[in-house]
């Protein structure tokens, strides 16, 4: 560790998905020793550079270099064999194993097969001694704290001899005090010689810990700063700088009429049990008939966790919600399509579609009770209604009849819409609208968002692609971590701003 | 059965494959029941007499009835385990209300109105039962193969404490027509189960109910999000097998003369194996009763088959199994080959 190489290069790691170049030639180096934040926006290809480092995908082109010499991980075991670890946001514990058997999961001390209890209470106590963590190891790790679990999750890296540590977001479920002590044993691992890659979205945290950055962007390389000569606004500026998004020009705004969603002060804890983890914390907004409202935040800041209150899939804890100016009891989604509150939810697959059955089905699954007569289905004005639709949102499709599972996944995302537009919503609710769609059908379901809200609609808009927001949304709520952080209008709107209250950073406009 | 899916859902020309595996796959069960037809026609000519046709079903009447509800169960990717216990249940049930029918019968009392009391006792405890055991899936959440594995053991212990561990024999001829007699040629109980699968079949091919069941069994976040109260759904789908399962348990005592404690013991595995031969998807959301009727045809042709073969009764059991495996593997084999297009 003491010669010319770094502990790890990554030199020009190219990747493809069907559809989307996830990677273009990207490359990174970390020291023996060194912390190295990676930063970027969601979708900028973090993640999928940290599986390929991790084993979980090989890349397409490009090489791995470990103390100058090339390596090409497999599978997750082989990285781990490498000296690579890497520690998830979702933790791969066994709960209902203790402290020393999660440790040594899989190469505990052992005789012909017999677990050797003893060497494995001294090995696990000797090995949380060298991280300094105050942990009994046979307690049930059902029963740590979050933090705790991460310190287990370390100290089985440790175990595994690792020379490079990746925490993907480590510090996001944590206490301040907690992330203090996660930083004291950073520190820890850097003084032993180790690497450390930190993924994080709070900036902050890289000048506490961080020795380097690099900066990644719609999957390419944005920046590679020292921490002593970075800013905060200069790497928000990496992460966003795209020139492209002056291509988009921004949507026409339509005549915005009174209120037709008002939310006060609703809050909501993550279980009942932990009244203290909040996933939403007093949101207040209106939404007004024609306006397309932009809610943007980072992925877990609580926008969908907000969607899915407004439209009681979850339940909520304090607040109210008004409808045209009247509160209403919103307990589970039936009433709030009652209300005229409809919700493409984030996922399609899961959340929206019924894979197995017709476009025909899908679209009037909602309208069910309007289409039948004496609980029978009235099969003619299905057909009408849906043929109507299909004409409407131009889904490309031989017959009503083809199953959704066999759609692009544009024609299953306007399958969707259609099915709420059926209905007539005074409120849509849309989260990632866009998502892995392609271009040309992007840019229709924008057009259809607009087209709504000129007929007085409210649209609330979630999404994490900024260039999306900035161009559909009137007005823009941003969130931060269970609250909304701040709320631009159009003129005032940037994608740094937006990042600096997203991240917490904003030197101004953090009034909530 | 998925050809049935297909013709459910499907009226109009599909344009998503069509191969020659993929028809195999839709139509298996139904060509593998008329294959064994006519190989049962040709070795036996006894085989293919009306008589023996309408014996065959009135075999598979009891556990075609539980084989109706189980379809509607499964559709939504739940299990019921409990019907046969349930079905001894309400037969005696049913056996103590018509208890004393026999003495209205030699007296100058027609006895029907306690025939109608009797039956209804055992299709509302079924009905009851069901939506008790869909109450604890739906509400409470707990596993549905749980609570049917409980309602197992729970309603035969039921039956044996109801009874006194004795059965309740010699009803009066009113009550036994339900079972032993015929209408024209057809037996009352092949009646009752074309009846059921009439009645499902409108439901769930026509009716907005049944359209709600396909959707929750599809895909159940994606139906509470749609609006549907899933699970009210839920529990009203164990309510039909419940009530399947008292008919079934009404028509058994009825038939057999005799209410007994080890009635429809292991009828659950076989409505269950009715329902997946004929093509429903253990996974929920694909499959229909037409499927379910052929799947029980099939196992009352091959029983009844291998009887009029002299082949030992040993044997029954094993040739059922086999079949259900190979009919879910050839299934199975068709949508592979369907979705990989």
């Amino acid at each position: 560790m003491t010669d010319a190489s770094p502990l790890l290069q990554m030199n020009g790691v190219d990747k493809q998905f069907p559809g989307v170049h996830a990677l273009r030639e990207v490359s990174l180096h970390v020291w023996a020793g060194e912390c190295l934040a990676l930063v970027g926006e969601n979708g900028a290809g973090k993640s999928t550079l940290m599986k390929i480092l991790s084993g979980v995908y090989p890349a397409d082109s490009g090489r791995l270099l470990i103390d100058g010499q090339e390596v090409k991980p497999q599978n997750p075991h082989h990285a781990q064999t490498l000296g690579i670890s890497i520690i998830y946001q979702e933790f791969n514990l066994f709960p209902n194993l203790s402290v020393e058997e999660n440790i040594f999961i899989g190469r505990e001390p052992n005789r012909t097969g017999f677990v050797k209890r003893r060497d494995l209470r001294v090995d696990a106590v000797a090995l949380l001694d060298q991280l300094g963590v105050q942990l009994d190891p046979r307690s049930i790790v059902r029963n740590l704290s979050v933090a705790q679990q991460q310190m287990v999750e370390i100290a089985k890296a440790l175990s595994l001899n690792a020379r490079l540590v990746i925490m993907d977001e480590p510090t996001s479920a944590l206490t301040d005090t907690e992330v203090q002590a996660l930083f004291r044993i950073i520190r820890g691992l850097k003084e032993q010689g180790l690497g450390v890659i930190f993924i994080t979205h709070r900036l902050e945290e890289i000048f506490s810990i961080c020795d380097r950055i690099t900066v990644l962007r719609d999957g390419q390389n944005a920046g590679d700063l020292d921490v002593a000569d970075a800013s905060p606004e200069k790497i928000v500026q990496l992460m966003v700088g795209r020139a492209v998004s002056e291509l988009f020009t921004k949507q026409e705004s339509a005549a915005f009429g009174e209120p037709v969603l008002s939310v006060r002060g609703v809050g909501r804890a993550a279980t009942a049990q932990d009244a203290a983890r909040v996933v939403l914390k007093n949101i207040s907004f209106d939404l007004r008939a024609g306006e397309i409202l932009g809610l943007a935040g980072l992925v877990g800041s609580g926008r969908t966790e907000l969607a899915r209150v407004l439209f009681g899939a979850d339940p909520f804890d304090n607040g109210e919600i008004l409808v045209e100016g009247k509160q209403v009891r919103i307990r589970n989604p039936s009433q709030a399509i009652e209300h005229g509150i409809a919700l493409v939810p984030e996922d399609r697959k899961l959340q929206a579609l019924v894979l197995l059955l017709s476009i025909r089905e899908n679209i009037s699954l909602p309208n069910l009770g309007e289409l039948s007569s004496f609980g029978f289905v009235r099969r003619k004005d299905e057909r009408a209604l849906v043929a109507k639709y299909i004409e409407a949102l131009r889904v490309r499709t031989p017959s009503q009849d083809q199953k959704v599972m066999n759609l692009s996944g544009g024609n299953q995302q306007k399958v969707v819409l259609a099915k709420w537009l059926s209905r007539n919503p005074r409120i849509l609710i849309v989260d990632e609208p866009t998502r892995g769609i392609d271009v040309g059908a992007k840019a229709e379901v924008h057009e259809l968002l607009t087209a709504l809200a000129h007929t007085g609609v409210g649209v609330l808009m979630i999404s994490s692609e900024l260039p999306e927001v900035l161009r559909m949304s009137d007005r823009i709520l941003v969130m931060r971590e269970g609250s909304i952080a701040g709320e631009l209008s159009r003129p005032d709107a940037t994608q740094e701003r937006i990042m600096e209250l997203a991240t917490g950073l904003g030197s101004s406009a953090t009034a909530a | 059965m998925a050809s049935e899916a297909t013709a459910v859902r499907g009226s109009q020309a599909r344009n998503d494959g069509f191969s020659a595996v993929d028809l195999l796959g839709r139509v298996a069960p139904l060509l593998f029941l008329l294959i064994l037809v006519a190989i049962l026609s040709y070795l036996e000519p006894g085989f293919r007499t009306e008589r023996n046709l309408f014996n065959v079903m009135r075999q598979v009447s009891i556990i075609g009835i539980l084989a109706v509800g189980m379809t509607f169960v499964i559709l939504t990717a739940g299990i019921d385990l409990s019907v046969g216990s349930m079905l001894a249940f309400c037969g005696m049930a049913c056996a103590v209300v018509a208890r004393g029918s026999r003495s209205l019968l030699e007296g100058s009392d027609p006895g029907g109105i306690r025939v109608l009391w009797a039956a209804l006792a055992a299709m509302g405890l079924g009905l009851l039962l069901g939506l008790f055991q869909g109450t604890l899936i739906g509400y409470l959440k707990i596993p549905a193969f749980v609570v049917t594995l409980g309602g197992l053991g729970a309603w035969r212990g039921a039956t044996l404490l109801l009874s006194e561990g004795q059965p309740i024999s010699s009803f009066s001829d009113d009550f036994k027509w339900w079972g032993q007699g015929f209408v024209g040629r057809v037996p009352v109980p092949v009646i009752v189960f074309l009846v059921f699968v009439l009645i499902a079949f409108i439901i769930l091919r026509y009716s907005q109910y049944g359209r709600w069941i396909y959707a929750l069994g599809g895909n159940q976040e994606a139906a509470r999000l749609s609006g549907l109260n899933t699970t009210a759904l839920v529990i009203s789908v164990y309510g039909i097998s419940g009530f399947c399962a008292g008919t079934a348990g009404f028509l058994l005592t009825s038939r057999l003369n005799s209410a007994e404690q080890v009635a429809g013991q292991g009828y659950e595995l076989q409505s269950i194996a009715a329902v997946v031969i004929g093509g429903t998807s253990l996974f929920g959301g694909e499959g229909g009763v037409l499927g379910t009727f052929i799947g029980a045809m099939l196992i009352g042709v091959l029983n009844n088959g291998l009887v009029i073969l002299n082949v030992s009764p040993y044997w029954q059991p094993i040739v059922v199994g086999s079949v259900v495996v190979l009919s879910v593997f050839i299934d199975q084999f068709a949508k592979r080959r369907r979705r990989r297009v």
